[in-house]
């Protein structure tokens, strides 16, 4: 049933459009047709070694995407497609595939492989195709080389693609004997053998059980560390990254090697090509994550809760690691600062030093001072930059009390070199330096501080004069002034050294946005950030002159509104939404206090169009910076937003509609929140609208599931807006919430990500409930709610016996409780008294520590009482 | 399989402002949400008219009298709580919730009421907010401004933003041992508990107050303490210990106060005070020196048709005055008179007053901000002749074993 498609696949390559046209329309119709007589042509096609490469590498690409794609709910229809195929010519599809492996042409062998992987991807979670681990395996022995190649590297994908639990056991072993015996040094192929560890490094996560055994984990880790010895560039690479993804894997099962390890990165680090070297660093990075999490996980202290024991691996290896690191420092590249994708061995180096600092605290400080000391003053440049980088990079870690004294002595020096350094790069790290001075070391939690009433005018001055710079200097300065900004948050009112210079501030980071140098660097955004700090970090004194701003920024967003039609581009897309973004931090400011409030409030109308207009433009970014603001306008404007939704309304649709970019969704979810609030009832006529966008989302499968919690919120939002109106949504939005309410009861084992968005979910359908019940409290339609009471019960009941809420679900869950008996009272009475929760639930949260549960409980008890005696 | 990109952040912080914007976003989202919930779950209906708990029936009287400004009218505690100076005092001033004097015993006050001994000492409210405290008389006037540990009651450095501009309202009274006694509670970080009942409320107190630290002892920075005053379910055994057990203050009859009573501005007869001379000094009415005297003397509105009539709403009428008398003495309606009560007494008749023997003694001291209440009047004159006993009480209470057990579910030992 095969048919030709040569000609058609190489005219779907040809350079006249409408031959191109044609041929395309063709497939599709071909394709609509008849699927499988499709596939079957397409895996003869790509099988045949007498055809052209071209047509050949279009029909395994064409395959490869009928069976997968980055859209999930493509990617759900894709495999019910090839499920549903008569299991005779799927065979023969296979058939071809596998025969392609042994292909001469190794372009058509590379797309068999991964087409393979796809295939397996679907079937062998179904307990399907069970023969083709075997067949694949008796590849690999006897074979000529490329078919090897091509086998591992199927391998590879294929451990890729699946996840563990459906090889069993038996496969893998025989998979890593064969991959391993493929990274033998004995393998004279280097094609094989580099294979051979790029699919070990693909079938790590199915190694725990031979990791565990002492025997298995010695060869393979041998195996990987002989190949990092290989004369052969990329193997050393590759071996390298083994070694990266083994620590973060297996990292309680390499004390034995560790030293070995450090031998053979420490050789890789001074002697091997760059790209090589990266690696070798970067499997000691890899070490400080794990250790960092282990340590933060045991709280400072030993209580052995931690599953995985910490080895102080890096504590151990400090004092070979850290020469070893600060070495690297001295090897940048000339401009690396100018280049936004620059990663070289210096820039490694310093990133590991940073997290060893972060591991170890105060221990790296004796070893790292005398490198600073030695070279801070040097001539040579790259001397003066490597020792501030390592100063700068041990700034976080190690504690104030250490810290202090040397910032204090280090500081003034560092502002000289700012102002004074004639090398851009030594400039550069010092801005960075003094930010993580301010970041770390600086703020109302210190005890002693290290900026004070003397030295503040010249830091100010100093960071002020180099946003004159070189852009990436100056960018450098906009962020050491976020953080000299955001020390001052708690200063309180009156008090803020920033306060007399304020002004001069604002002026400046405004002079920085305007700059016409600022390229392709990030020094706008830097400067956007840094004025959004003063603003938030700023106090009454300053008040007017951020509100002063208001005006300021509206005329900017106005003018790259005007300009649009000229050249609309990227970076008026970003600038727009930079603007946004500021007026939403200023509008949340002085939306914070009565006074500065009433000033805004006249601008609300300005403000209000400018920002639908941005809607206008075609940036997800701008749209949800818009939205957030438009959020923050309606939380200051309160209940005379009103006049604004007619126009706004359909911009709230769109934004709910968004299912592509689903962060504009999730974030005009919670902007009909802050509008259900602000208008509370006269919210009712865009009501029917909003809530069949929400109720439409929630039984979409297109939606990103993160949005869908946030919805169920946004019920109880509307519900308590508007009370016993929302009886005409109780239909529809009761039997989701409860169908919801089911799945997420148990997570089962579930892993950490899923259990926290399990938690998300309970806690926005609790919300929902919460809402939905106080909304109909004191209403003379409260008895509608009770046919759902039982199931809420239900639910609460089993989120307590599940035992795994976390303190927010705990409130929530209390707190609806409450709502319930509050809302219902007597006639619910016996409900109540027959759950869990009115018992042993409560009980617990009324003597919980967390003061949030234990108000909700306190006062949920009073309900239940009331509800359960009269 | 490309070599994985390692490529970490370089001299970049790990979050950006934008992702920031975000998360503040979803913070303040989040609070708003739960304000609006607490919102939901304490303060269904803050609104309450100011005029109609003291005020006589609104009749319509437009020719003398200008009207109060009539946006006043209607304030929730949310907005009173901006109100500054004068207005704050007039509008404190009709604030307190007030007992009735018992002369009667109310049914079945072994269930459905609380019983406590009252301190002596000046009634007031505490409101703390904005980082100070300040305490204001029955007449609204200020008595005290001072940092407290109550909720936003002194300038701390960790104020939260989001609550900072709630407070808190409690209802007390300033005792001679700088102390203050809360006996109610109003409002309690930014939520109003007019519409809760005084179990609930009796219940918050206990459990809020405490977490503040306003209970401690006085220090440098906060020289007035607050303390709670213990509450008993009115059964044998807790009208007893409110009655004679020891207490830190010294004691100013007992006060009752209804479970299922919400919080009512002005007189209600769902609180009432009783006192003798065993849990009070001041058992009769003394005049303005300080002496009993020998008649009782009552204190009067004179109305505009001449009745005598009393600060209850409605008002009560005791007697009329002629219109010649009237011009004689120079009164107007609306004058506060003074009263002796004569031989004839007062005479009742199925609890109305039939009677009332008065002797015009002459206009009253100004301080005076009302008349004297019906209760009131009744209270003294029974005190005179035959009062109402502690025996009588304790013969109207069942003990504890006779009722059911959910009564105790809430305790209140303070």
């Amino acid at each position: 049933m095969a048919m030709e498609v040569t000609q058609i696949l190489l005219n779907a390559q040809a350079v006249d459009g409408a031959v191109r046209k044609h041929a395309e329309d063709n497939l599709k119709q071909f394709q609509e047709q008849n699927l499988p007589s499709f596939l079957i042509s397409l895996a003869g096609e790509l099988a045949n070694d007498e055809k052209p490469v071209e047509s050949r590498r279009l029909a395994g690409l064409i395959l490869k995407n009928a069976l997968d794609s980055k859209e999930q709910h493509k990617k759900i229809e894709f495999v019910q497609r090839w499920l549903a195929i008569d299991p005779t010519f799927k065979a023969q599809i296979k058939a071809l595939l596998l025969r392609t492996l042994s292909s001469p042409s190794h372009d058509a062998r590379s797309t068999a492989s991964q087409v393979i992987a796809k295939v397996a991807g679907i079937e062998l979670p179904h307990k399907q195709w069970p023969e083709l681990i075997v067949s694949l395996l008796s590849n690999v022995h006897q074979l000529p080389a490329p078919t090897r190649q091509a086998t591992l590297e199927t391998l590879g994908y294929i451990c890729e693609e699946v996840s563990p639990d459906v090889v069993d056991q038996d496969h893998v072993n025989k998979i890593l004997t064969a991959v391993v015996q493929g990274m033998n040094s004995t393998e004279q192929n280097n094609d094989v053998r580099l294979a051979a560890i790029q699919a070990l490094y693909n079938a790590l996560g199915f190694a725990q059980a031979n990791f565990s055994n002492d025997m298995e984990r010695d060869y393979i880790m041998r195996i990987v560390c002989e190949a990092t010895l290989s004369p052969e560039i990329k193997i050393r690479r590759a071996a390298f990254e083994c070694l990266v993804a083994i620590s973060s894997t297996y990292y309680e099962k390499l004390a034995q090697y560790i030293q070995d390890i450090f031998t053979i990165t420490a050789k890789a680090v001074k002697e091997d090509e760059e790209p090589v070297a990266l690696q070798a660093i970067e499997f000691w990075s890899s070490i400080c994550d794990e250790e960092i999490d282990i340590l933060e996980e045991y709280g400072g202290e030993f209580s052995g809760d931690s599953e995985i024991p910490c080895y102080y691996f890096i504590k151990q290896a400090l004092p070979f690691l850290v020469p070893m690191l600060l070495e690297t420092l001295l090897k940048q590249e000339e401009d690396q600062d100018q280049d936004e994708g620059a990663w070289n061995i210096a820039m490694a180096g310093g990133t590991c030093l940073g997290l060893v600092a972060r591991t170890v605290g105060d221990d790296i400080v004796p070893l790292v001072m005398p490198f600073i000391q030695e070279n801070i003053s040097k001539p040579d440049w790259r001397q003066r930059e490597a020792a501030t980088y390592a100063f700068g990079s041990i700034l976080e870690g190690p504690s104030p009390e250490k810290l202090v004294p040397l910032v204090n002595m280090a500081l003034s020096f560092m502002l000289n070199a700012l102002a004074n350094d004639p090398n851009n790069h030594v400039k550069d790290t010092t801005a960075w330096t003094l930010g993580r001075m301010f970041e770390f070391l600086h703020g109302s939690a210190l005890d002693t501080p290290i900026i004070n009433q003397g030295n503040c005018q010249q830091i100010i001055a100093v960071l002020l004069q180099s946003m004159k710079d070189v852009p990436n200097v100056a960018e450098k300065a906009c962020g050491a002034l976020y953080f000299l900004a955001q020390g001052f948050e708690d200063a309180g009112s009156a008090s803020s050294p920033l306060t007399p210079f304020f002004q001069e501030i604002v002026q400046s980071l405004l002079t920085v946005t305007h700059r016409e140098d600022t390229g392709e660097s990030r020094l706008r955004t830097a400067a956007y950030e840094a004025l959004n700090e003063v603003v938030r970090c700023s106090n009454d004194d300053t008040a007017p002159m951020v509100a002063q701003l208001v005006s300021v920024i509206m005329r900017e967003l106005h003018q790259t509104l005007e300009s649009q039609n000229v050249s609309s581009d990227d970076r008026q897309n970003e600038l727009q939404g930079l603007l946004c973004g500021c007026l939403q931090v200023i509008i949340q400011k002085l939306g914070s206090s009565e006074p500065t409030k009433l000033h805004l409030m006249q601008y609300a109308d300005q403000i209000m169009s400018l920002f639908l207009r941005v809607f206008a433009s075609r940036s997800a970014t701008a749209h949800e910076e818009a939205m957030l603001a438009i959020g923050a306008l309606a939380y200051a404007t309160g209940p005379e937003f009103v006049k604004y939704m007619q126009e706004f309304y359909r911009y709230l649709e769109m934004g709910l509609q968004n299912f592509e970019d689903y962060q504009v969704c999730a974030i005009t979810v919670g902007v009909v929140g802050d509008v259900c609030r602000a208008l509370e009832e006269k919210i009712l006529p865009f009501c029917d609208g909003i809530m069949t966008q929400l109720l439409r989302d929630l039984s979409s499968n297109q939606l990103h599931r993160s949005v869908k919690p946030p919805i169920f919120s946004c019920f109880g939002d509307i519900a308590l807006a508007i009370g016993e109106n929302f009886e005409k949504y109780l239909q529809f939005a009761m039997p989701m919430l409860q169908s919801a309410a089911e799945l997420c009861a148990h997570t089962n084992g579930a892993d950490d990500d899923m259990t926290e968005y399990t938690n998300t979910l309970r806690n926005g359908i609790l919300e929902a409930y919460s809402g939905i019940f106080q909304g109909f409290k004191g209403s003379p339609k409260t008895q509608l709610l009770m046919p759902y009471a039982q199931h809420v019960l239900q639910f609460l009941d089993s989120l307590y016996m599940e035992k795994d809420m976390d303190d927010v679900v705990t409130k929530a869950a209390i707190g609806v409780l409450g709502d319930l008996a509050d809302t219902l009272g007597s006639p619910a009475g016996s409900l109540i008294q027959q759950s869990v929760s009115s018992k042993e639930f409560l009980k617990e949260c009324l003597s919980s520590d967390d003061h949030l549960i234990k108000e909700s409980a306190d006062w949920a008890k009073v309900t239940i009482t009331r509800a359960i005696s009269y | 399989m490309a070599p994985h990109d390692l490529r970490r952040p370089f001299k970049r912080p790990l979050i950006s402002d934008q992702e920031r914007r975000r998360q503040h976003s979803l913070l303040r989202q989040a609070q708003n949400r739960l304000d609006a919930q607490r919102h939901a779950r304490f303060l269904a209906s803050t609104t309450f008219s100011l005029s109609s708990s003291q005020n006589l029936e609104p009749q319509p009287e437009p020719e003398h009298e200008q009207e109060e400004p009539h946006q006043k009218e209607e304030l929730d505690v949310l907005e009173a709580s901006n109100l500054k100076g004068d207005e704050a005092r007039k509008w404190f001033a009709k604030q307190l919730m007030h007992p009735e004097w018992m002369i009667d015993i109310p049914e079945n006050l072994t269930n459905d009421w609380f019983v406590f001994a009252r301190p002596s000492g000046k009634r007031c409210f505490v409101v703390s907010s904005n980082g100070t405290t300040i305490s204001r008389l029955r007449n609204g006037s200020i008595l005290h401004r001072f940092p407290s540990k109550l909720p936003n009651g002194a300038r701390t450095k960790e104020v939260s933003s989001s609550s900072s501009h709630s407070y808190s309202i409690l209802d007390c009274i300033f005792h001679e041992d700088q102390t203050y006694y809360v006996i109610d509670m109003v409002c309690w970080r930014g939520y109003s508990l007019y519409d809760c009942t005084s179990e609930f409320r009796f219940f918050w107190v206990n459990s809020k107050l405490a977490e503040t630290g306003a209970c401690d002892p006085p220090s440098y920075y906060h020289k007035y303490t607050f303390s709670l005053v213990p509450v008993y379910s009115c059964d044998q055994s807790g009208l007893c210990s409110a009655y004679s057990a020891p207490v830190s203050y010294v004691k100013d009859g007992l006060l009752f106060y209804n479970k299922h009573a919400h919080y009512q501005a002005g007189i209600t007869p769902l609180a009432l005070v009783w006192k003798d001379e065993n849990c009070s000094q001041y058992v009769m009415d003394t005049d303005n020196k300080g002496q009993v005297p020998n008649q009782q003397q009552v204190v009067l509105e004179l109305q505009e048709d001449g009745k005598l009539a009393t600060c209850d709403d409605p008002p009560m009428a005791f007697g009329c005055l002629d219109g010649s008398f009237i011009q004689q003495s120079d009164l107007h309606s609306g004058y506060l008179l003074r009263f002796a009560i004569g031989e004839g007494g007062l005479v009742l008749a199925d609890g109305k007053l039939e009677k009332a023997d008065l002797k015009y003694l002459g206009k009253a001291n100004r301080a005076r901000a009302s008349a004297d209440s019906f209760s009131k009047v009744m209270f003294q004159y029974n005190v005179r002749h035959s009062p109402l006993r502690i025996d009588d009480l304790l013969g109207s209470v069942s003990s504890p074993v006779d009722q059911e057990s959910e009564t105790c579910d809430i305790e209140m030992d303070g």
